[in-house]
């Protein structure tokens, strides 16, 4: 199953659902979508005849800080056993607004998975049936994978992202 | 189905419900979980686990880790196979810089591949056995996999949290006494193995206990997202070795054994059929070695010989380079998967070229697939519960990153 397969039989069943696509270094077909549509998108994938991505293989939050207004993205890698196809799907969302409709209702494998990335990111799964912290404490405060959260002492000045090949960060470590 | 009819009335409660705490620290879990159990007399009402006892925070700290510092990391995974997750991590950056490894080198890493998945397979098969209160195979088969540990040794020079191979092949070439211990241990594993499998295999004692303990159907294994021997225990044959071939699997003819109901005595059973087929991949790889180098020419990445650092110019800066993490990085993302002890060991990585991975995620099978534990055990007895969690092998390093 190509590509263009693929995008054709989702420009059939969902016109208007992939807002932007493109093959990642790997040769992994990625699709963007948006919130709303991300649920409705990740169904058909599954139950279509001709898609068929039976097996949800993983899925986690990423934290791209200077993307103002789509600060948190979702990416779930999708997998197609019977034609051996992989496919990820995208969405971002800003941070403030962090929530996404769960997936735990077409794969049962997403539930620990949910509670892990809104353990480490704080991103609210709407629909997700036991919604807690999974590997860390309960009582923690902070989502710790987010960006702002530093590993090393703040005050620090040897280990800025400069000297981490980032330029344009100079002296900080997106904070 | 049978399940939910028996606790579908309170009338089928033989006493009081009575909590149990099966863990943090409990001698029969091999780990450090936690479930809280609702006990109906010896039955299981209801099981709620806790994780996350040992975390470590990986995939942060792997965002301050240049490429080759993060290796370590992984040993820590299922670090009953630690050499798989390693060599995971290194073909997860040889995909994004887009290199490609001599024959050799691919042979070499099937070789410790496959011994690993021995040592991952025989510590979880007899320790079933021990949960069944077979002990002796367990003792013999633990020298087994200290000889396998030997190996380990020989080419990297630790034993469990190995750190083996490095980003662009392997550290070193196989030593003689490699070569030596390796074929000793090609012709006296065998006996001793079907030894331990003659004692369990077909033992009417065993059967009994295993058979129909913590069953799983296909369908609902897929759908916890199992991978590996417990998702071909229930039936299907998903094995990512031949799906997505990675090292030169492709090179290899092996069989992919199935089971039937999923229960503790298929999972047994794969896993036994499992180090049989990797036996046969280890020696059609050692007797079809290839000549050649053992790493790939990435001076960019793979150090050069020690010697030559003192001597030649060129070796000297591209050491330094590689120490001080001098080299760009191309951006991208890219999904590398494996089939580690447990199943889809899944590297995927998202480079903004700098020197550390932007983000890093684990697919961790023991993860995925221990939340349809609950499931499992439900309306099984205590002992039976105890069975099927060492049958799936639930590593807890793996589980809580």
């Amino acid at each position: 199953m190509e590509s263009e397969q693929i995008l054709g039989r989702l420009a059939e069943t969902m016109p208007g659902a992939v807002t932007a696509h493109d093959t990642a270094l790997d040769g992994i077909l990625n699709i963007h979508t948006t919130r709303e549509k991300l649920y409705p998108l990740l169904q058909t994938l599954r139950d279509d005849e001709q898609l068929g991505f039976n097996f949800l293989t993983s899925l986690c939050a990423i934290h791209y800080p200077e993307n103002a207004g789509q600060e948190l993205g979702m990416i779930y890698h999708l997998h197609n056993w019977a034609k051996n196809v992989r496919i990820r799907v995208k969405i971002y969302f800003p941070k403030e607004d962090a929530h996404v409709p769960t997936v735990s209702t077409l794969w049962p494998s997403a539930n620990w998975q949910e509670r892990q990335e809104y353990d480490f990111f704080g991103v609210v799964f709407t629909g997700h049936p036991d919604l807690r912290r999974i590997l860390n404490v309960d009582d923690m405060e902070v989502f710790p994978m987010r960006k702002e959260y530093r590993l090393e002492d703040g005050t620090r000045t040897d280990k800025d992202d400069r000297f981490f090949g980032r330029e344009g960060h100079e002296g900080r470590s997106f904070d | 189905m049978q399940v939910q009819s028996y606790f579908s009335s309170l009338d089928n409660l033989d006493g009081e419900l009575a909590t149990l705490n099966l863990g943090p620290t409990h001698p029969a879990t091999h780990g450090i979980f936690q479930n809280v159990l609702k006990m109906d007399g010896e039955k299981i009402v209801s099981g709620e686990p806790t994780i996350g006892y040992i975390h470590r925070a990986f995939e942060k700290l792997a965002e301050r880790r240049p490429y080759n510092q993060i290796t370590p990391i992984t040993d820590r995974l299922n670090y009953c196979s630690s050499p798989i997750n390693n060599m995971g991590w290194h073909m997860t950056v040889e995909k994004l810089i887009g290199c490609e490894l001599p024959k050799r080198a691919q042979y070499m890493r099937i070789i410790i591949m496959e011994l690993s998945r021995i040592a991952d397979h025989l510590v979880c098969n007899s320790v079933i056995g021990v949960d069944t209160g077979a002990l002796t195979g367990f003792t013999y088969m633990f020298q087994e996999r200290e000889r396998i540990y030997d190996l380990f040794e020989e080419v990297c020079g630790s034993r469990l949290t190995t750190n083996i191979g490095r980003i662009g092949g392997m550290e070193r070439d196989f030593t003689p006494a490699f070569h030596a211990k390796l074929k000793d241990f090609l012709k006296t594993f065998p006996p001793r193995f079907e030894e331990f499998g003659g004692l369990l295999e077909r033992n009417r004692i065993f059967m009994d206990r295993c058979i129909g303990a913590g069953p799983i159907t296909a369908e609902m294994a897929m759908a916890y997202g199992f991978t590996g021997p417990n998702l071909r225990a229930a039936g299907v044959d998903y094995d990512v070795r031949v799906m997505s071939p990675y090292s030169s699997y492709e090179d290899f003819d092996f069989i992919i054994p199935v089971g039937i109901n999923g229960d503790t005595y298929d999972r047994f059973m794969v896993r036994q059929e499992e180090i049989r087929q990797s036996l046969k991949i280890i020696n059609d790889a050692y007797n079809n070695l290839p000549e050649g180098a053992y790493h790939a020419d990435v001076p960019e990445f793979y150090l050069p010989d020690k010697p030559d650092v003192y001597t030649k110019m060129e070796a000297l800066i591209y050491h330094f380079k590689v120490v001080m993490q001098e080299t760009p990085i191309p951006v991208g993302e890219v999904y590398h998967c494996v089939e580690g002890g447990n199943g889809e060991l899944g590297f995927y990585l998202i480079s903004d070229g700098g020197r550390t991975p932007y983000r890093l995620h684990f697919r961790r099978p023991c993860f995925i697939y221990y939340q349809a534990y609950p499931e499992m055990i439900k309306g099984s007895m205590l002992s039976d519960a105890i069975l099927t969690m060492s049958s799936m092998n639930v590593i807890a390093g793996e589980l809580d990153a």
